[in-house]
């Protein structure tokens, strides 16, 4: 799923740097902005046909390649689990 | 020590109520001549308003920013651009208080502010940026113990007239342009050569000048957090509340100023409704609007200080962005009723109704920040963050 967060970060965060960021880099450090950020998140909605809670729509879940895996990786398995 | 006394025993309010009846004597002045106003601040600081937001553990009071909101509020019914130059100080302040609170050089320096009553600016804007304060082009240098920083600063309110500046830039030369930094400098450790004028339609007192500005300073002085987090923490819901206790300031006095006129013209004609007095009930409900506005917003804001996750939420964000839009729409609206009540005596300068000075003062609501970047940045966040579907959240 890395590989996919990161084709995603290059294609709509406009971080093309994505590809060689380190899985927990600091994103934002790296250059992704508020808009890019809602881009990638709408995105990850589309492609893994999740829907973030208002709980998570904060800095920290978007921070790093790894943190997103996590978070999408658990909305994917409670949507499963319901 | 509590708050709401000082070592005299007056409370916060009584002090702003001071420092009003003096910023009111000269507001028109200030206006006018496009001046600082010295005279307000020199209350400010002989009241020691400047550090009251300073927790009680380095010498301050720990006031709210409900309190200091309260403030602004009493001092721009006088005179909006000394309540301005008071709200800025204390939106920079809360950087400070909340992201320099474990750093040692910053914790001697807010002791300094309480001592001296220190009055700060900043410098968030650069030009070739176009405004948004979340992108800088300069960098920070840092040679040895040293760091160094040149900015053309197209803006610093009061910056001439303030002991120290925080400052943005890229966190190093290599460092993207949202990759930023915040610093202090003190007066002694930078020089302004100044590159724009202060020439505007209202807020004149608030001098905000552009200059090239150009520090050296020890590097400890950089706040230990990204800007990024100090924006979004701090800087946010502070301006946005602070500015909306100064807006709704101005729009109390344009209210004051109409409804003596009606109630002049209800004793002249007893049993007879003036022709203002609708025009008073329906900006009274305008009122009563911003106000519900900004006092909710500080409330969440209370709210959301005890769990940081929810400070840098989006629904957080686009409900302060709310506040601001709301609030700085709504004022001018306000004042333009005021004046349909006043008619002439409003319009006219240097009469117990005169509205000029309002009117224009609240213009600068929706400018700064301008609401279309604020709206752009809402509606981003609204195609992921849901609607708010219950009353009392």
């Amino acid at each position: 799923m890395k590989t996919q967060i990161r084709e995603m970060l290059a294609q709509y965060a406009s971080l093309p740097s994505a590809a060689t960021l380190d899985d927990d880099a600091d994103l934002y450090a790296a250059g992704m902005s508020s808009h890019g950020s809602v881009q990638l998140m709408l995105a990850l909605e589309d492609t893994f046909d999740v829907e973030f809670p208002d709980n998570l729509l904060n800095r920290r879940s978007f921070s790093t390649i790894t943190i997103i895996e996590q978070t999408v990786n658990q909305l994917v398995a409670g949507k499963e689990a319901a | 020590m509590d708050v709401a006394l000082n070592a005299h025993g007056s409370t916060l309010l009584e002090r702003a109520r001071r420092v009003a009846g003096i910023a009111g004597q000269h507001a028109d002045d200030v206006d006018r001549n496009a001046r600082f106003p010295r005279e307000a601040v020199d209350a400010l600081i002989s009241e020691r308003l400047l550090s009251i937001q300073i927790p009680v553990t380095l010498g301050g009071e720990g006031a709210t920013t409900a309190q200091i909101a309260e403030a602004c509020t009493v001092i721009s019914q006088a005179c909006s651009a000394s309540a301005m130059v008071f709200a800025m100080h204390h939106i920079k302040l809360s950087s400070l208080v909340s992201h320099g609170i474990d750093s040692p050089w910053h914790q001697s320096f807010m002791r300094r502010i309480v001592d001296e009553q220190l009055l700060i600016a900043s410098a968030t804007t650069e030009g070739g940026i176009g405004g948004n304060m979340r992108n800088s082009i300069c960098a920070i240098e840092i040679d040895g113990d040293t760091c160094r920083l040149q900015k053309d600063a197209t803006v610093i309110s009061y910056g001439r007239h303030a002991d120290a500046i925080l400052i943005t830039s890229r966190a190093h030369p290599d460092a993207v342009t949202t990759d930023q930094v915040m610093t202090v400098f003190t007066k002694d450790q930078y020089t302004l050569e100044r590159t724009n004028e202060w020439d505007t339609l209202g807020m004149r007192g608030t001098c905000s000048e552009g200059y090239l500005f150009k520090g050296e300073a020890p590097k400890e002085q950089i706040l230990p957090k990204p800007f990024a987090e100090i924006a979004a923490q701090s800087m946010l819901a502070s301006s946005h509340l602070l500015w909306g206790g100064v807006w709704y300031g101005i729009a109390v006095n344009a209210m004051t100023r109409a409804q003596a006129f009606v109630r002049a013209a209800a004793r002249k004609s007893p049993g007879q409704t003036p022709p203002g007095a609708l025009h008073l009930a329906e900006a009274s409900s305008l009122l009563q609007q911003v106000r519900a506005n900004v006092t909710a917003g500080l409330a969440r804001y209370e709210a959301a200080l005890a769990e940081p996750e929810l400070l840098s939420s989006m629904g957080f964000s686009v409900a302060m962005n709310n506040v601001k839009i709301a609030v700085s729409q709504t004022v001018p609206k306000i004042i333009d009723h005021a004046m349909q009540i006043t008619g002439i005596m409003g319009y006219k300068n240097g009469t117990a109704f005169s509205l000029g000075r309002h009117l224009r003062d609240a213009q600068s609501a929706q400018l700064m920040i301008s609401n279309d970047r604020i709206l752009a940045n809402t509606s981003n966040m609204l195609l992921v963050n849901k609607i708010e579907t219950n009353l009392l959240g």
